[in-house]
């Protein structure tokens, strides 16, 4: 048997003026982690599309089993023995694991005490721990991974591609996953593992194949790199990976979460009892898995989500006291409590995006000034202080910010937010997405703002990041807080038990 | 590119933007190939096509009573065009406004049945105006409101809405407003009740287009304006930034709809002088068109209300000139229409044909 299974050759990709590959060089060998290293929009996922049929390829030749061939659709995929496990599920909700697992079966026939032993069997094989007889809509968010994996080994792919799956993991589920994956590698499977956490490359892989801005760097072999060579590699130079965290003189209580709780339009429990304060001239982090209620958090301090009890105070300059409960966006402005808030769907929340800079400058002032007309210039004067202090790549302030590149839409957007000095700003995934060069930029705004004195709020995904960017660090676990630590006295791993046990390791809930 | 390897036959790729020259070129060709393509039925009826194009121009454009008369039918399209605009830049999906263009109608018509004898004419007429107004506005605000409060589909509950207003006009005919017995037709309006004309046409044409500035100035200038525009992008975005989104739809579709009436007042006063059940008459409908094609920019309206009045206009006269059937006259302006929304979908999008990467690459 051939050690490379699939070889990619001067692969390229274009979408309209965007160039997402370009020239890129890949083997795929049995019996092998191979980590794709990249910063966001680098054209990992695009690259792997292509070889799970989802894009065609605008150049280039694939080959399998040294033989060229194109992949024209998931199907042809298939029938290579490719199988991609995407960043979004795509799972029946209502149905068992098992039944989702054999939806791809062509035959029709549903034996389905068969199904769940050969299930059974392939969990134990590769050491899954999964029940197939438990509905989709009961599992957490890693056993709806494993499902997804288990489909396509139940398939019978050979070759896997995962699409950064831990982004949704705590560290305990990442190396359980990483186990798994070590012994469907013991079983000469080829993986492929789609990633930008150096830590997890150094662990799993055998080979790290990375790319830069849609271009292939080159491909190394683990043991013979280390994280610095690696960072060098994907951002093309070195860069210091420390976060300035200045510290803030007198902090004063800004805002007061009591006894917070929400729910969803379902009934269930999104935030349940949340208390917290948040200070003046602090940043205080929000660390939680996928889906803890860091959205519903932020949404609920500032009027956009229904609150079922609690309170959310506001402390004025003379020390009086503002409750935030009960009044509508519009109606917080208006009695004249400053809150920025930069919301996680950047698009569909903060700005217009068939607007230009401008436009979107207007979301927060529209309403000034007296008559039915509204003022466009000083929106037009902010828009253009924005473009030029934050670098912003625009051919112009109208230019529709949709068509923008997501470090660019974020700058416009936290850039609105922190115009005015807000005493509160919220943050919910700034840096998501972002290169690491305009990530930098958007910790260094927000550390600005602190030390002008403002409370910070910043939900993250990387704990590095919380680690090193945020004062105190409220960990939510389930719509509760699990508690709340000082930054700079704390680990990875103890936020890691927060995020999946109320109280953490103090809880008593160590596995 | 190996070309031996079976790739998809046809591939869609999305285009950068193009050149304004290259825009106008493809949605002329566009106009050509439709004007090709309505050959067929013509040659298919046993008629000339050429002939017969000749023929749709003459009729809507050769002499100063034909262009009376396709004005006539380019005012109604204009002001409904106008109307649903600002509804269609919220992403309110308004298909009412023939419904909201006959209950205008209606109560406007009721001002000059009740009080036609008793007003002089012009107080009469902005009555009757400001009836017609709110009359639309109401019929469009109901299913404004059931969307704000209870998110009912805007579609549907507009498109019933016209049925009951054209049943409500059936039975006024038939019933209270009926004049001789037997006939189920309204009287026509006292004098004092019709508007008057400016060169020779129904003076609706002035306020038309007074209109279309007042529309454009409203979308692009007002504070009202961006609360829409906002809205229809993302309500999200709209609720993120403080504005009261149940309240901005009911109004806009409060505007919408009095805009409607407007014209039900125009059609019921100008054009017929009297109220009949096929008032809108489609009208609420191929505005939709309009306001599609112009990417609802009112002065964009303009020309293509007119070019779809031409169009009408033109065909209504091959069918009495050539005694073409009038589905003919309808297939070519069908296809017309086909061929230009068709041909947004090449300016915003390439085909690849398979083996053909390479050269499309460079």
């Amino acid at each position: 048997m051939q050690k490379c299974v699939i070889e990619l050759k001067n692969i390229e990709k274009r979408f309209g003026p965007v160039v997402a590959n370009d020239g890129i060089n890949l083997q795929i060998n049995r019996g092998e982690i191979l980590c794709l290293l990249g910063e966001n929009g680098s054209g990992k996922t695009t690259l792997m599309n292509m070889l799970s049929g989802i894009y065609q390829p605008d150049g280039g030749e694939i080959y399998a089993d040294g033989k060229p061939v194109a992949i024209r659709s998931p199907k042809d995929a298939f029938d290579l023995n490719i199988g991609m496990i995407h960043q979004h599920y795509h799972l029946v909700d209502v149905f068992t694991a098992a039944q989702n697992i054999v939806l791809l079966d062509e035959d029709g026939k549903m034996d389905m005490s068969a199904v769940n032993s050969r299930v059974s069997e392939i969990c134990s094989k590769y050491g899954f721990d999964i029940d197939p007889k438990m509905k989709v809509y009961d599992m957490s968010v890693s056993q709806k991974q494993t499902v997804e994996i288990v489909k396509i080994l139940y398939r019978g792919a050979e070759i896997l591609i995962l699409d950064e799956p831990t982004a949704v993991l705590t560290p305990q589920e990442t190396d359980k996953l990483f186990a798994v994956l070590r012994n469907m590698k013991k079983d000469n499977k080829a993986i492929i593992l789609i990633t930008h956490k150096l830590a997890e490359v150094m662990d799993v892989s055998d080979k790290v194949a990375i790319l830069r801005k849609g271009k292939y760097v080159g491909t190394v072999i683990t043991r013979e790199s280390d994280p610095q060579k690696l960072t060098d590699m994907m951002v093309g130079r070195t860069v210091s990976l420390n976060i300035n965290r200045p510290e803030y003189q007198n902090p004063q209580d800004k805002l007061i979460v009591e006894g917070l709780t929400c729910l969803n339009y379902e009934g269930v429990k999104k935030l349940d009892n949340v208390s917290f304060t948040a200070k003046t001239g602090e940043i205080l982090g929000v660390a939680g898995i996928a889906g803890s209620g860091q959205k519903e958090l932020l949404e609920s301090i500032t009027g956009l989500y229904p609150v079922k009890a609690g309170s959310v105070r506001f402390i004025n300059e003379d020390k009086s006291e503002t409750e935030l409960v009960g009044k509508t966006p519009g109606e917080i402005r208006k009695i004249g409590v400053g809150m920025g808030f930069v919301p996680e769907d950047r698009l569909g929340m903060g700005l217009v995006g068939s607007m230009g800079m401008t436009n979107n400058m207007m979301l927060r002032s529209w309403r000034k000034g007296k008559g039915i007309f509204f003022n466009r210039k000083n929106p037009e004067k902010l828009a253009r202080k924005i473009w030029d202090d934050l670098e912003v790549v625009t051919p112009s302030t109208t230019f529709p910010v949709r068509r923008m590149s997501g470090g660019n839409i974020q700058k416009v957007l936290v850039g609105r937010e922190i115009a005015s000095n807000p005493p509160v700003l919220l943050t919910a995934y700034a840096v998501r997405g972002l290169d690491i060069n305009t990530s930098y930029a958007i910790y260094n705004l927000l550390t600005d703002q602190k030390m002008k004195g403002a409370a910070v709020m910043y939900i993250g995904e990387e704990l590095d990041v919380l680690l090193e960017l945020c004062d105190r660090i409220l960990v939510l676990c389930g719509g509760k807080v699990s508690g709340i630590v000082d930054a700079r006295n704390t680990t990875k791993e103890e936020i890691g038990f927060m995020m999946t046990s109320v109280g953490g390791i103090k809880g008593g809930d160590r596995k | 590119m190996n070309t031996n390897l079976k790739m998809p036959l046809i591939r869609l790729a999305k285009r950068d933007s193009l050149k304004p020259s290259v825009v106008w070129a493809i949605r002329i060709a566009s106009v050509v190939l439709a004007l090709l393509l309505g050959m067929i039925p013509i040659i298919m009826a046993g008629k000339n096509p050429f002939v017969s194009y000749g023929i749709m121009i003459e009729g809507a454009l050769s002499k100063p009573g034909y262009i009376r008369q396709t004005v006539k039918r380019a005012i109604p399209l204009l002001g409904t065009a106008l109307a649903i605009a600002p509804c269609f830049k919220m992403k309110f999906w308004n298909i009412g406004a023939e419904g909201q263009i006959t209950f205008g109608a209606i109560i406007s018509s009721a001002i000059a049945i009740y009080l036609g004898k008793s007003l002089p004419s012009f107080p009469l007429l902005v009555l009757m105006a400001v009836a017609g107004a709110i009359g639309g506005g109401i019929w469009a605000f109901i299913p404004g409101y059931f969307k704000a409060k209870y998110n009912t589909n805007e579609t549907l509950f507009t498109l019933m809405m016209n049925y009951i207003a054209i049943g409500i006009v059936r039975w006024l005919q038939g019933g209270p407003w009926e004049g001789r017995k037997g006939t189920q037709m309204i009287p026509m309006f006292p004098d004092a009740a019709r508007l008057p004309n400016v060169l020779g046409i129904y003076c609706g044409w002035i306020i038309i287009l007074v209109l279309v500035v007042i529309i454009h100035v409203y979308m692009n200038f007002t504070k009202h304006g961006y609360e829409v525009a906002v809205i229809g992008d993302s309500e999200n975005t709209a609720r993120y930034a403080g504005m009261n989104v149940g309240w901005i739809m009911m109004r806009t579709m409060f505007l919408s709809g009095a805009i409607c009436g407007i014209v039900g007042w125009m059609l019921v006063s100008g054009a017929n002088g009297t109220l009949n059940s096929d008032v809108a008459g489609g009208v609420g409908f191929t505005a939709i068109t309009v306001a599609w094609l112009s990417q609802l920019n009112s002065f964009a309206m303009v020309v293509i209300a007119a070019m779809l009045a031409v169009i009408g206009k033109g065909s209504a006269t091959l069918q009495t000139k050539l005694s073409v059937p009038a589905s003919v006259a309808d297939i070519i302006s069908g296809v017309l229409l086909f061929c230009m929304l068709g041909c947004e979908f090449f300016i915003n999008y390439k085909i690849i044909l398979r083996g053909k990467s390479d050269k499309e690459v460079q």
